[in-house]
């Protein structure tokens, strides 16, 4: 029996690229936190509805552009 | 066919037929081709032999021995003549302070791996050859520049064959970190999101192999794959390289049959005292504990006990020394070792760094261990590279194989043995201990 | 020309520059808030910067009609040479030049923010420091033109300006060293790094051991006896263990 599925977002965080301006947390707290050291801790489960237009915020507003949004195949 | 023994000990490491003279002009070479046989290796594209070395490599079953443990005959797949000739890296950077089987399968073997080398070039169209040697590593690289000269002179090497030599970092060794170095000169790690997608330096395709899997490919050519697969394991087929250190008698490199047990492999070492744990894989791997020297030296039965092949070390921790204090000097090597790219790496590692060097003289103050572990799983998988991933990994079977020791140095009563001397190999600075009372 | 108008685009050119100065202001202390990593729920970093950015593009735009209106107007005689060319305007070369440096540093600052990702972090901060640099430009170059200088409400809004931009900085020097010092005391990495944003080249100079850039060819790890020793020993007896297998 196939699963139902179709394009979802997920938020994901270049490590490289990242200076931990914490812009993504505060916009998106919902998918990111951050660590003791002022680094992103990405929630990997795809953003819906209201969260897609904060996550595509967070990637436009980030200075470093170290927010990344990936599409993933998610459940109907 | 060869009429080789199927002795582990006589595929990569063998020895030569005859006695080198003095009045050799090619004695490595001459040795080789005496040993092995000649390898005829296409000039020009050859549909028909591509695709049945390809095959033979595939039906072999040949992982990778850089670390990864990844199937080469999927990794050729992925590299693909797509308008640019692909280049083939021979990966002999060997990184790791512990492991010294690619150091000596370089030096007694170079003909194989440029060999196996060769094979893949040809089996991806590829046009260059790059050895990438550490560039604090004069002996190797002298041994594979005198090879691939003997090579010229025989006329035997028709794509272009360079050593290239990077700085000899830890990172440097890893996959991107070493194409990073060949395109910009910087050899820093790069996130991957799509591994299928390869690496290129500038616009062509890169594959990239430790220098063992091609000595493994350059003798599958000949022999094929039924014959590999005569040793080993079904599903971990063929020899393998490791380097056994710690407390045996004659540490070095060994060349044995996948699924011996550890204990086996030790043993050849002349295992040498009581030990208190193993180190499998890396500075990056796993302890673990004295009981599974019963366990299969191969991918499967090391994984289910939280362990990997890794780049092929063994060190064996005699109960003399006090494995968080060697946790404890690893970690801080490796903290020391990060590129510098990531937070979590840059700032997770010395403090985890931190509290087992605390722990390990009986100083740390209390929830040390709680706060190890969690220290550990923030840092887990959010490097762009896998290095941090390795670091929380030895530190988190540390915890678990030594797990009374560990309570005792946290109660503020250290073990004896964490004032005996480093069994391991570590970088000179790193020796001189940061808490030396 | 515009002969009939030219009251109305003298009052605006004076006006437009005022108002442009206000909002230069208004950036710079904006910017320098941003830089001082202060945040709270109400007061998040990313609508900061954003603030900073939209003050930042209002300034931009009332420059510009400043610049046209001074171009255009025929009262004095400035030239289009002078919208970017410093101290060549026939009138009051010195202090319109000033204001033609301050349009030059901004411009250099807007273009670099526009490529911002096509330029490493580092040479993008160095260009943006312009902007430091900007404001004092302009600000003398509103006191020096003096057509409004001597009146009260100016003179007022220039030390208030003044005041903001001077006040700000002291704040941000203050707030810089007492982290520098936080960080110098503490000394280990994790408790040297300002809550809210990690400065990793900060934090590796605090532990007094600079973690080089990987890519030099020289050996930068402690080399000669550094990996290579106790590795070459593992060879060595490696190869012993070789030799002894060999007939």
């Amino acid at each position: 029996m196939t699963t139902r599925q179709r394009v979802g977002l997920r938020v994901r965080v270049d490590p490289v690229a990242c200076d931990a301006y914490g812009y993504c947390a505060e916009l998106l707290p919902e998918r990111v936190t951050l660590d003791e050291w002022g680094y992103p801790i990405v929630d990997g489960a795809p953003v819906e509805g209201g969260l897609v237009a904060l996550a595509t915020r967070a990637a436009a507003e980030c200075p470093r552009r170290a927010v990344l949004l990936e599409q993933v195949l998610v459940p109907r | 066919m060869s009429a080789m023994t199927l002795d582990a000990n006589d595929r990569l490491l063998t020895v030569p037929p005859r006695a080198r003279s003095a009045t050799d002009l090619n004695p490595v070479l001459a040795d080789h081709l005496a040993t092995h046989g000649a390898l005829a290796v296409p000039t020009r594209d050859d549909a028909g032999w591509t695709a049945a070395v390809r095959r033979a490599v595939s039906e072999s079953g040949l992982l990778g021995r850089g670390g990864a443990g990844f199937p080469s005959a999927v990794k050729w797949s992925a590299v693909r003549r797509g308008g640019r000739r692909p280049m083939v890296v021979v990966n002999a950077m060997e990184g790791e302070p512990a492991s010294a089987k690619d150091k000596v399968l370089l030096a007694h073997s170079p003909h194989l791996v440029l060999d196996g080398a060769d094979v893949a070039a040809a089996a991806v169209g590829a046009s260059d050859i790059v050895i990438c040697v550490a560039d604090d590593n004069g002996r190797t690289a002298a041994s594979v520049t005198a090879a691939v000269a003997e090579r010229a002179r025989a006329g035997m090497d028709h794509r272009r064959i360079s050593v290239e030599r990077p700085p000899g970092r830890y990172v440097s060794g890893e996959e991107s970190a070493l194409v990073a170095w060949l395109n910009n000169r910087e050899a820093l790690p790069s996130l991957r999101i799509d591994k299928s997608v390869p690496l290129a330096v500038g616009r062509r395709p890169v594959l990239v192999h430790n220098a063992e899997t091609l000595s493994q490919v350059a003798l599958i050519a000949r022999h094929g794959p039924e014959w590999f697969r005569r040793l080993g394991t079904p599903e971990a087929p063929g020899s393998t390289l490791v380097t056994v250190s710690g407390a045996v008698r004659s540490p070095g490199v060994l060349e044995v049959e996948l699924g011996t047990p550890v204990g086996d492999i030790v043993g050849r070492a002349g295992l040498d005292g009581a030990l208190s744990g193993l180190l499998l894989g890396g500075y990056g791997g796993a302890w673990l504990d004295p009981s599974h020297l019963s366990t299969p030296y191969a991918p499967g039965p090391l994984a289910a006990a939280g362990a990997t092949m890794g780049v092929g070390i063994v060190v064996a921790l005699p109960v003399t020394s006090c494995g968080i204090a060697e946790t404890a000097r690893i970690v801080r090597y490796m903290a020391g070792e990060s590129a510098g790219q990531c937070g979590p790496c840059v700032f997770g590692l010395p403090a985890i760094a931190d509290d087992l060097e605390q722990l390990a003289v009986g100083r740390a103050g209390a929830g040390v261990l709680e706060r190890i572990e969690v220290r550990a799983a923030v840092v887990d998988g959010r490097g762009a590279c896998r290095h941090p991933d390795g670091v929380v990994r030895l530190a988190r079977t540390a915890l678990a194989v030594f797990a009374d020791d560990a309570l005792a140095h946290a109660r503020g009563r250290p073990c004896a043995g964490h004032r005996a001397p480093s069994v391991l190999a570590l970088p000179a600075a790193t020796t001189r201990d940061r808490w030396a009372s | 020309m515009l002969a009939s108008h030219s009251t109305t685009i003298w009052y605006a050119l004076r006006a437009t520059g005022i108002v442009a100065l206000v909002l230069l202001t208004g950036t710079v202390v904006l910017g320098i808030l941003t830089a001082g990593r202060v945040r709270s729920r109400s007061w998040p970093a990313f609508a900061q910067a954003d603030l900073h950015k939209r003050v930042s593009l209002l300034a931009m735009a009332f420059l510009a009609l400043h610049v046209l209106t001074a171009v255009v107007d025929t009262y004095v005689h400035v030239g289009w040479a002078s919208v970017l060319v410093p101290f060549v305007s026939p009138y009051r070369p010195l202090w319109t030049g000033l204001g033609t440096v301050g349009v030059d540093l901004l411009a250099a600052v807007a273009i670099s923010s526009a490529l911002r990702q096509r330029m490493s972090a580092r040479t993008w901060r160095a260009i943006h420091w312009l902007a430091y640099g900007s404001w004092p430009v302009a600000m003398a170059h509103s006191l020096g033109m003096g057509t409004d200088a001597s009146r009260l409400w100016m003179d007022a809004l220039a030390a208030a300006c003044t005041l903001a931009v001077g006040g700000a900085v002291a704040w941000r020097v203050h707030d810089h060293r007492e982290a520098s010092e936080r960080a110098a005391r503490t000394g280990a990495i994790t408790r040297a790094v300002p809550v809210h944003r990690a400065d990793r080249s900060a934090a590796r100079l605090s532990t007094g051991d600079s973690t080089p850039r990987l890519g030099s060819t020289r050996p930068v790890s402690p080399a000669p006896t550094g990996a290579g020793a106790p590795v070459e020993h593992r060879t060595a007896s490696a190869t012993r263990l070789l030799e002894k297998e060999r007939p």
